[in-house]
């Protein structure tokens, strides 16, 4: 799960780790009486949503002048911005981040995510702060430093000092040193401690007057984790999410929009996500990844259906089944029940295989609908698309 | 011959009394794998179609002489019982359980480093030797003693591959799935290894999918190591970056973890990699001129 600026910077706090002080703000109102309490000599308005490049789509502005902020809040809240991570419908603003600035000496990256190779959550630390990581490391890998930590003893004084001086900061400036080691020290823990699966702060800034400060602030939480964090699970935006992704998640489906118009319905992911190669082998563009998991119940079908039929793009759905402890006749029952209920005036394939595929098969046959039965993947698409295209033409 | 399991395997299923548990261990005691004992804590004394249950995973092995585990244990827990099955000197653990939060995962992987135990998933279907045992919760029927090795990160879509192996007239030897999580027991690389020795393995099927770079990691040691043919399928073409895909470890982040970067790495290093996931068992047996 994705959180806010503000409410990552909320738990840097709570960890110790220093951040501007700043307020979220929804309203220009609240803006002109939280910007009366600042004292900089620089403000800055944010715009809170889960993405990134924010600054280059002008999400985030900077002021000298306190009496400003109102206006430059009233100019974001409500505006909708497209950066290179929202896709291109964007995201609108609806919560701001206002800050005191910093006078800046020195951006610095910084961040710490699970190594899958070598199963060690690991810092990934940079003097190139402000710029995208991934650049940085493909321009210029030299100046990317990677420290693992033993998760057996936890964060230890010398990965604080491998990165540090490796970074250089003994030259850049002494008096952060020790800070920064310090600030190392209670990220882990964060990360630890509140099941983080991404924690980055970029840039973290060396102010002119010596201390470190996180001026940015991402932090992604574990889904698996959070059910151990109630604290965490109340930071969910659910503006931040797609609401079909919202009615799936509810039926415990695992189901990504996508931009196709061939809508798929598959047990487990990986044979999902072969669907939809498939669907394009095919000719067209999946509409969805959904994943209706290994305990495929007639509901779930229904639900799964209900969800699929409410993308307005879709030309035709595909169901894609393979039984293991799911059986196939039950899917049929589900795949029945739901068209009975919903009503489908889509072309339909349904290719079913493996536990009591006959007996499924059968059942859609003798059922009366207008349902095409498949039992191989590559017919079974071929199907699909060619139906498509016929309604389109 | 076979790789990590075989007739007689000796198994203890740790969450047995649970509903997938005990459905499990029955049809894997079917298959004729040989379940010989269960854990429940606080359940030692009751029977499941049979097979004993203990408290701990310490009794079971004392009594039954378990070497492997197979865990249904839910995913809060599923890490503690990983750690037990470790103690208690299983030298094989399959853990089927799904949702294990990533930096308990962490901790174990670890602590298995310093144990005698080799770990398989967790998320994943289990391990199979056709016609021999069943130690997963993969449809028995679709298997059939043959020719081929096959290592996937996925679950359904294994079931697909082994079809067509076993429609084709091809068979199995052993199937492993892996595990769809960012953090797994056991990659590819520790199995292509012992495919490579086994003598009755004539080719392997890997099934890999986006995220990660497991595959490019294993397409560097088919290159150096393997004689063997391999023949890949890659999920994920048509997945968009920055989308968990179902999967925890199915995500492409930075601009890593591609279908198209890890089949890239594949061909280069002499591995088929099939493109359409309905060829992937003719492409096999075009591959051993069968």
């Amino acid at each position: 799960m994705n959180i806010h600026e503000f409410q990552a910077k909320q738990l840097f706090t709570q960890f110790g780790v220093p951040v501007p002080k700043g307020k979220e703000i929804k309203t220009p109102r609240a803006a002109e009486k939280w910007a009366a309490t600042l004292d900089s000599a620089v403000f800055v308005v944010k715009a809170q949503i889960h993405a990134g490049g924010r600054g280059k789509a002008g999400g985030v502005k900077l002021t000298k002048n306190k009496e400003e902020v109102p206006a430059l809040a009233k100019e974001l809240l409500g505006k909708t911005l497209i950066t290179h991570q929202t896709g291109p419908k964007g995201k609108k603003v609806r919560r701001l981040l206002i800050e005191e600035g910093a006078g800046i000496a020195k951006e610095l990256y910084l961040s710490l995510v699970v190594d899958r190779d070598s199963g060690c959550p690991t810092f990934i630390a940079s003097t190139e702060g402000g710029m995208e990581i991934e650049e940085v490391a493909a321009h210029t890998p030299e100046k990317v430093l990677r420290e693992a930590i033993d998760p057996a003893v936890g964060f230890q004084g010398y990965n604080g000092r491998n990165l540090a001086f490796g970074l250089g900061l003994a030259s850049i400036e002494p008096a952060v040193v020790n800070p920064f080691i310090q600030m190392l020290g209670n990220l882990y823990r964060l990360f630890m401690e509140k099941n983080a699966s991404l924690v980055e702060i970029n840039p973290l800034v060396i102010t002119t007057d010596k201390r470190l400060l996180a001026l940015d602030g991402k932090v992604s939480i574990d889904d698996n984790a959070l059910f151990k964090h109630p604290d965490i699970q109340a930071l969910r935006d659910v503006h931040e999410e797609e609401p079909l992704e919202i009615e799936a998640g509810k039926h415990n489906l695992s189901y990504v929009k996508l931009d196709g118009d061939i809508a798929c319905m598959v047990n487990g992911a990986g044979l999902a996500m072969a669907t939809m190669d498939v669907i394009k082998l095919a000719g067209t563009e999946p509409a969805n990844f959904l994943d209706v998991g290994g305990g495929a119940t007639k509901e779930t079908v229904a639900a799964g259906f209900r969800i699929l039929l409410k993308d307005k793009k879709v030309k035709g759905v595909f169901i894609n089944i393979f039984g293991g402890i799911v059986r196939c006749e039950r899917i049929a029952h589900g795949v029945i029940d739901a068209a009975k209920e919903v009503g489908i005036r889509l072309p339909v394939v349904v290719r079913l295989q493996g536990t009591n595929a006959e007996e499924g098969r059968q059942l859609l046959l003798d059922s009366g609908l207008k349902v095409d039965v498949a039992t191989d993947l590559w017919e079974a698409a071929q199907k699909i698309v060619g139906m498509r295209r016929k309604k389109k033409g | 011959m076979s790789i990590l399991v075989n007739k007689s395997t000796r198994v203890v299923v740790q969450g047995i009394t649970g509903k997938e548990g005990s459905f499990h261990a029955t049809q894997c005691k079917a298959y004729g794998t040989q379940v010989v004992a269960g854990v429940t804590p606080g359940k030692a004394g009751q029977e499941v179609e049979g097979i004993p249950v203990f408290n701990t995973v310490r009794d079971a092995v004392k009594k039954t002489e378990a070497t492997t585990s197979l865990i249904f244990v839910p995913p809060a827990f599923a890490a503690d019982a990983i750690l037990e099955a470790a103690d208690a000197g299983i030298w094989l653990i399959i853990c089927i359980t799904e949702g294990i939060p990533i930096n308990e995962m962490v901790k174990v992987k670890r602590a298995l480093q310093s144990s005698i135990s080799r770990l398989i998933g967790p998320n994943c279907p289990g391990v199979i030797t056709a016609d021999e045992c069943k130690i997963g919760i993969m449809p028995g029927f679709i298997h059939k003693k043959g020719r081929v090795g096959v290592i996937s990160r996925s679950g359904t879509l294994t079931y697909e591959a082994v079809n067509q192996l076993t429609n084709l007239g091809l068979g199995e030897t052993t199937c492993i799935g892996i595990g769809g999580d960012p953090i797994i027991g056991t990659g590819y690389i520790d199995l292509l290894q012992m495919f490579e020795a086994d003598p009755e393995t004539e080719a392997v099927v890997m099934i890999g999918e986006i995220g990660g770079d497991a595959e490019e990691k294993a397409a560097v040691f088919i290159k150096e190591q393997m004689t063997k043919p391999v023949i890949s399928f890659i999920a994920g073409i048509t997945a968009p970056p920055g989308r968990r895909m179902g999967h925890a470890g199915a995500i492409i982040t930075g601009g890593k973890g591609t279908a198209a970067e890890k089949m890239a790495a594949l061909e280069e290093a002499g591995v088929r990699v099939v493109r359409n996931p309905a060829e992937i068992g003719e492409t096999v047996k075009k591959t051993l001129g069968a």
